[in-house]
């Protein structure tokens, strides 16, 4: 699955793509746009990744409450297979140990990994691999309650014109709205794993029990930002041009009387994801 | 951007050619590029430094020639069987900022990355008439295409960031911040 993720864009990225080279009016951001799907091809064809930075491994996983894992460690099942999948698919090994003494361990583990239990007999394995260039630029704001929608569309905004040309726009931007702290980046990060194809259906096909039911704002919330966004003219690699963002998904999760936690989770176009149902 | 140009660029370049790009003409570049990200330039400023309380040369024990050279700021994904190289796209440019502009004061030409740089870069780049080019991030595939050879000349221990010597043909970038200091991300 990491192979796949990072050779093979999903149909709704490459759609996204193929309709902002089509939408694009700047010169330079035709030539970009041009260029990267070219490269999507070539990825493809020659089985190269879609970009060098193959990232650190983002699994979700969602257990089944009526699974039963035997033989061993899951999480060590995990890491082997990320292991096993950046060394024979030529992925790039970009994980250090630590922090601040930075010694790669040579085989992109350990992934990072979010475990969630739901209903059922199966098991549900997303793969994300996740670019730095991009994650870097990603922001958490604890907005006060009285900032309201208003602010949370200014802190998208900005994070993104912050992002500028280091996190290679065009984008998907995962926004996570309420919970806390640390639910909002969850919920930012899985908002990138859904489709950026505008299905209702497949909306609420991620939205499990780890966010809340979709609030009636939400579409109206994601339009509004994606098209704010593109009329600041950032344009493809920052270079000018109206196709700064492919998408904007929103999730959201109830929050304290106090608090308006707001993450945005900035993605590059490369924005790779696998979804397997066991 | 009517005005700028689509120029074929041969490396290793001189001040005097630097000193003719403008900000936003795009280029194809042939010839030596050494390609160096976080690690290596850490390791390549420590270096310098040492030298310097030495008081001995501090170009004398970097991995490659800097006086004229051209960096890009890249850690390719592995060589497939029968590759030169694997993907080799450009990296943010921003977090070698702190170590910049020493090379730059040693003679560096051109940079190639992606994303602004610090004003203590900038000043650099117009103290010592040098060019930052971008190339496009997250076209990593198809830059690969323009390298003809890579070959590991340092810090191989630091995988993906050891530093290779890279010999690129038509390479495709566009000048971000020129020696005036002009910047493309700044119209």
């Amino acid at each position: 699955m990491c192979i796949e993720a990072n050779l093979f864009l999903e149909g709704d990225v490459k759609q996204a793509l193929e309709a902002a080279a089509e939408s694009e009016t700047s010169d330079t951001g035709k030539s970009v746009l041009a260029q990267l799907k070219e490269n999507m091809e070539i990825a493809e064809n020659e089985r190269i990744p879609v970009c060098q930075d193959t990232g650190m491994a983002v699994v979700f996983l969602d257990v089944g409450q009526d699974v039963h894992f035997t033989g061993g460690d899951i999480s060590e099942a995990v890491n082997e297979g990320v292991r096993q999948g950046y060394t024979e698919g030529y992925l790039r090994k970009s994980v250090v140990s630590d922090p601040i003494e930075r010694v790669n361990t040579g085989d992109n583990t350990p992934a990072v990994i979010h475990f969630d239990i739901v209903p059922g007999d199966k098991v549900r394995i997303t793969v994300a691999p996740k670019g730095f260039g991009s994650e870097n630029m990603s922001r958490i704001f604890m907005l006060k309650p009285a900032d309201g929608i208003e602010g949370v569309k200014q802190a998208v905004i900005d994070t993104a014109l912050e992002a500028g040309p280091n996190a290679c726009p065009p984008f998907v931007i995962g926004v996570g709205i309420g919970g806390d702290f640390e639910k909002c980046a969850i919920l930012a990060k899985r908002a990138l794993t859904r489709s950026i194809a505008r299905d209702s259906s497949e909306a609420a096909d991620v939205t499990d029990s780890s966010s809340a039911a979709r609030p009636a704002y939400a579409d109206t919330l994601e339009d509004e930002l994606l098209a704010r966004i593109n009329e600041t003219g950032l344009g493809p690699a920052g270079l000018g041009g109206k196709n700064t963002a492919l998408s904007v998904n929103v999730e959201t999760f109830p929050t304290h009387i106090a608090g308006l936690p707001v993450a945005v989770c900035i993605c590059c176009h490369v924005n790779r994801h696998k979804v397997r149902i066991i | 951007m009517k005005d700028n140009k689509q120029i074929k660029l041969k490396l290793p370049l001189s001040k005097e050619g630097a000193a003719l790009l403008r900000a936003g003409d795009t280029v194809l570049l042939t010839g030596v590029v050494y390609a160096a990200r976080d690690a290596a330039h850490k390791r390549m400023t420590e270096l310098i430094n040492e030298a310097e309380s030495k008081g001995s040369d501090p170009a004398g024990g970097l991995p490659f020639p800097v006086q004229g050279a051209a960096v890009y700021y890249m850690g390719p994904s592995p060589a497939p069987p029968g590759k030169v190289i694997g993907s080799a796209g450009p990296t943010t440019s921003g977090r070698m900022d702190k170590y910049t502009p020493k090379l730059l004061d040693m003679g560096l030409t051109v940079m190639i990355g992606k994303g602004r740089r610090s004003d203590a870069v900038n000043e650099a780049i117009v103290r010592n008439g040098c060019v930052y080019l971008a190339a496009v991030g997250g076209a990593g595939a198809l830059l690969a295409k323009c390298i003809k050879s890579s070959e590991l000349i340092a810090y191989e221990d630091l995988g993906a960031e050891a530093v290779r010597r890279l010999y690129v043909e038509d390479f495709p970038a566009i000048v971000v911040t020129d020696s005036r200091g002009e910047c493309l991300y700044d119209r």
